[in-house]
């Protein structure tokens, strides 16, 4: 064996090289982004990763070209008797496997992959396996609902018997909103489903929401649904309204909450029980996408530092919604640019950034002049489905006010329960 | 005696030791607290790797279908204990520590470290990962005269606190997962029993020169590797006191040599287990072992297996146990809590009737074994096929095998070696440079090492070798420095922490209630005189049933003596022996200091008592 220049040896090689009269033998491994620059890390036999600091021309000697090992993918056994659930990826990591040696967690690609690292989906269903997106949810574009709308009715009118979307959580309170709005007459249940903690650790929240999921896409009520952790514990799983989830935790497997109603079910996967509140039931219509998405709305968070400026930086967008202070509320010194804005035509929407409770316009003169220049109040919508809402009222031919202040799919509450 | 190096002894260690820090990834104080908390119920599930392999011994792990509940004590333990929340960077103070136990050894210490996820799912990690990192290779340490290797020395997270394991469920406590643990490991070169001994109290030396390390029973924890030729590598988990270490290495030794000389019988006989099972419930429908008429009453039943050959082999002659505790710790990792075999039968209201049947169902001969199970059908006989696979590891000799310590020094089967394909890097901590400046910084402020203290206390306290290997051992230096340099008197203060304090505990007095400002008082007290060092003893007893100085002073009978006083009450005392002196002259000396003594014994100083006794009687004589 000879000694090369580190240019000629690649990623996974095993590698000897010479520090200070000791030998260090390893595989080398992907430069990380935030190591030094000078730094390379190899493999040891003892699994450990090892930084070494090395001088520019330092040699190397090559004891082994990467092995390509083959990947090896035991797809359970299908039983085809079992109900139809088809189960579409869109890039979140939920179901993915682990490449040891680089730490790399790969999202399963293929349904054989998807199965594969989640075998006993298989025990309680007849899955059928989609990827139609491989994005992380916080890059994911309004566009990409429609998408996903389209594949879900795809499957319900091919003979799926429910939906399970397996989704990033950053956002996937608004392709629940999203999708909840744009197939409004569902005939089977469509079911988000995502994970907080990472899939690759053996405490991954991943498998037992899949699971609740998959448990309840197999139940007989229709309509756009949620699953995920009901509290820390991994034992039951929530079921929460499409249009009401909200995450309200950065990290916490029992991040999402309904907001303003309650979760309308509960799932524990693994004595297969279900608690449903009184769901519409399953039936046999066509499932059929209404309307579309006009992404070109703004979201505005109310702060004693908003100005006027930025104000009609948004003037230009189809649409604004307010996250206003209080019960719904704006410095009043803003009000005139409001009136100019809804005069020009653009829809501004008031919801409120305590999150929890109702708009209410009435009960301040700021309120009231807020009402008087236009602004139409969104009662106790969450402000994210507000935005999804109003983006897909724009592509409708209703009005906008009367859409807006009319409860369509769950997201506005008449009652507020103490 | 054993004759260790002609076994081919090889022993190597692994020392985990808790620092005193915070915890390694948050700001939790690292400290065992008895309140439960919220109690969290979670499940572990190993995760597919690309190669299409789970990791063998996680799968066991799995096999086991445990559940966890975590007790979460909010004051030790928070969102990142739980995995609820990412991990910080490393605690800088435990890296500190790292670093100067890697130059104490010389090692080469990484440039950047980069933490990884070491899969572990027995519960005892809510993500089902440890955090570990390599920080410092190749070292050296020097014990008596010998090179040992130290391989590597690495950073990492102590794991969950175990409480108990019911119904299925395995309760762990989370106060202690997080806590730093400094893992030292040595090369495989220690040769006897009482080597390893000294080496992990050399590096436990080494360890706590750093005075950041937490002291006390659990808080450094041994892995001990050992192997026998012929043999092979058994890593004894969890040996808590190092004192034990020889015992534990002498017990392996012996359970290997038994498992080879198993083995030469069973190749001899062409020994084989059966792979059938058989249902033996018939024979045990009367029987009066409780535990088999309890579970038949329960609707389960007994289950036995044929050990071609192995009879004899299970427990010896003088009721040692060989394969037969093996047999049982296989079979308990499904989950039964025993099994029944021939060598100890009839027994445990188990009768030769009974037996009888079982031969006759089993048609066992002369030289064979059994093995026998009571449980639902299922379970017993997944228990049995574990002794089935046990049983046929036995034909090779010594499984390598990782087993837990027990209290006694022997120990139990806990999983195989774990491969090595679990670890992958822990991806939520960025890697952690270290600066060859930090690194200069730190040779320059290392602490003095235990050898460097004992040679400091030869010279400047004029101390025994054992006196300061014993003051460091057991905590005193510090303030034994203090009083000596302030105060003076060094073998005094030496003897009051190494002699006192032990013969008052024995006396059941508790020493260690007296507060450190107490102490010096004493010894200031007895730099002016105040008392006698002979006093001292008396004093701390007092001060150890929680009486403050004056008190103790008063109750002691020390009250200040005026030396005036002793000098009259002296004359006196010769006064009253004046034709004794007249007869012995100066040789007198002796029997009357016995005199004085007894007066002034504590009160003052023996050596001033002696001075003025001598000058007054010259003055007679």
């Amino acid at each position: 064996m000879r000694a090369v220049p580190l240019t000629e040896v690649s990623v996974g090689d095993k590698i000897r090289l010479d520090i200070d009269g000791k030998e260090y033998e390893g595989i080398l491994m992907p430069h990380h982004r935030f190591s030094g620059k000078d730094i390379i890390t190899l493999k040891l036999d003892n699994g450990y990763n090892m930084g070494i600091k090395i001088k520019k021309g330092t040699m190397v000697t090559l004891v082994e070209r990467k092995r390509e090992d083959e990947k090896i993918i035991k797809v359970p056994k299908v039983d085809n008797n079992r109900p139809k659930i088809s189960i579409i990826g869109t890039g979140g990591t939920i179901a993915s496997y682990v490449e040891y040696t680089t730490g790399a967690v790969h999202p399963a690609e293929t349904a054989a992959e998807m199965l594969y690292s989640n075998p006993d989906i298989a025990d309680r269903c007849t899955p059928k396996v989609k990827i139609i997106l491989s994005k992380l949810s916080e890059d994911m574009v309004p566009g990409d609902w429609i998408d996903i709308a389209e594949a879900v009715t795809s499957e319900l009118n091919s003979g799926a018997e429910g939906v399970v979307i397996a989704h990033g959580t950053d956002t996937m309170g608004y392709t629940a909103a999203a999708l909840s709005f744009l197939l409004d007459e569902l005939p089977k249940p469509v079911v988000l489903v995502g994970s907080q903690r990472s899939s690759d650790r053996p405490s991954s929240d991943a498998h037992l929401n899949l699971l609740a999921a998959i448990e309840l896409a197999k139940s007989n009520v229709c309509g756009v649904y949620v699953v995920m952790h009901k509290t820390v514990d991994d034992k039951i799983c929530s079921i929460h309204l499409g249009t009401r989830i909200r995450k309200m935790h950065t990290s916490r497997r029992d991040a999402f909450k309904s907001i303003n109603s309650m979760p309308v079910g509960w799932v524990e996967p693994m004595a297969k029980k279900i608690i449903l509140k009184d769901l519409p039931e399953k039936n046999d219509g066509d499932a059929t996408r209404i309307g579309g998405i006009e992404p070109d709305v703004a979201l505005i968070y109310v702060t004693p530092a908003l100005s006027e400026d930025d104000l009609l930086y948004a003037a230009g967008k189809k649409g604004i919604v307010l996250v206003g202070t209080g019960l719904g509320h704006l410095n009043s010194d803003l009000i005139p640019t409001i009136k100019e804005i809804i005069r020009e035509g653009i829809p501004v929407v008031m919801t409120s950034q305590c999150i929890h409770g109702t708009v209410n316009c009435h009960v301040y003169s700021n309120g009231r002049k807020l009402l008087e220049a236009g602004v139409i109040p969104c009662g106790d919508i969450l402000p994210e489905t507000a935005l999804v809402k109003l983006m897909w009222c724009l592509t409708l031919d209703g009005d906008i006010r009367e859409l807006m202040t009319t409860n369509i799919v769950g997201e506005l509450g008449s009652r507020r329960m103490i | 005696m054993m004759n260790y190096s002609k076994l081919g002894l090889k022993v190597g260690l692994e020392i985990h030791q808790q620092l005193d820090t915070n915890k390694l990834f948050c700001k939790c104080p690292s400290e065992l607290v008895d309140e439960k908390g919220r109690e969290v119920l979670r499940n572990l599930r190993p995760v597919a790797s690309e190669l299409g392999e789970f990791d063998q011994a996680a799968i066991m792990e799995a096999a086991k279908g445990l559940k966890f509940r975590y007790q979460s004590p909010g004051k030790s333990s928070c969102l990142v204990e739980l995995d609820e929340e990412p991990p910080e960077g490393p605690n800088e103070k435990a890296v500190e520590v790292a670093l100067k136990m890697a130059l104490f050894m010389k090692a080469k210490v990484l440039d950047e470290i980069q933490f990884m996820r070491k899969i572990v799912i027995d519960g005892s990690n809510t993500a089902g990962f440890q955090r570990t990192s390599l920080l410092a290779v190749d070292g050296t340490l020097e014990v008596n005269d010998k090179e040992i290797g130290i391989p590597s020395i690495c950073l990492e997270e102590d794991a969950a606190r175990s409480i108990d394991e019911k119904d299925g469920v395995k309760t762990y406590r989370l106060d202690r997962l997080g806590i730093p643990l400094v893992e030292i490991v040595t090369s495989p070169v220690i040769e006897s029993p009482e080597e390893a001994k000294t080496v992990a109290q050399t590096i436990g030396g080494l360890l706590r020169a750093t005075r950041m390390v937490k002291r006390g029973l659990g808080t450094i924890r041994e892995d001990v590797n050992i192997s026998i030729t012929k043999g092979a590598r058994v890593e004894i988990k969890g040996v808590q006191d190092l004192r034990m270490l020889p015992e534990f290495v002498r017990e392996e030794v012996q359970r290997q040599i038994r498992l080879l000389k198993a083995r030469e019988v069973l190749r001899k006989r062409e020994a084989e287990p059966d792979t059938n099972i058989t249902d033996l419930t018939a024979a045990f429908k009367d029987t009066k072992n409780k535990i088999i008429a309890g579970n038949l009453k329960r609707g389960q039943g007994v289950y036995g297996i044929r050990l071609k050959g192995f009879g004899g082999t299970l427990r010896g002659k003088w009721g040692e146990a060989i394969l037969g505790q093996e047999f049982a710790s296989y079979a308990k990792t499904v989950g039964v809590s025993g099994i029944f075999h021939s060598d100890e039968l009839p027994g445990y209201g188990i009768t030769q009737k009974e037996i009888n049947q079982v031969l006759k169902k089993l048609s066992l001969e002369k030289k064979d074994a059994f093995v026998m199970v009571s449980h639902n059908e299922d379970t017993a006989k997944n228990a049995l096929e574990m002794v089935i696979k046990r049983a046929l590891m036995a034909l090779d000799g010594v499984p390598e095998e990782t087993r837990n310590a027990r209290l006694d020094s022997t120990t139990e089967y806990s999983r195989p070696i774990s491969g090595r394909a679990r670890m992958y890097p822990e991806t939520d901590i960025p890697p952690y440079n270290i600066h060859e400046k930090r690194l200069e910084k730190l040779s320059q402020e290392l602490p003095e090492t235990p050898k460097q203290r004992v040679k400091r206390y030869l010279n400047d306290y004029e101390l025994n070798r054992e006196q300061s290997i014993q003051l460091f051992r057991k905590g005193y230096d510090l303030i034994f420095e203090e009083i000596a340099d302030t105060y003076g008197n060094p073998s005094v203060v030496a003897n009051t922490f190494l002699q006192s304090f032990p013969e008052l505990e024995r006396e059941g007095y508790e020493p260690s209630l007296i507060e450190e400002s107490t102490l010096k008082e004493i010894f200031k007290g007895l730099s002016e005189d105040d008392f006698a060092k002979e006093g001292v003893p008396e004093i701390l007893k007092y001060l150890s049933k929680g009486k403050n100085l004056d008190d103790a002073l008063a109750s002691a009978g020390i009250e200040e003596v005026d030396m005036v006083h002793v000098r009259d009450r002296i004359r006196t005392i010769l006064d009253e022996r004046h034709d004794f002196i007249k007869e012995r002259g100066i040789s007198a000396l002796g029997p009357l200091m016995g005199v004085v003594m007894k007066e002034f014994r504590g009160k003052v100083d023996g050596k001033k008592l002696s001075n003025i006794l001598k000058e007054e009687l010259l003055k007679r004589v």
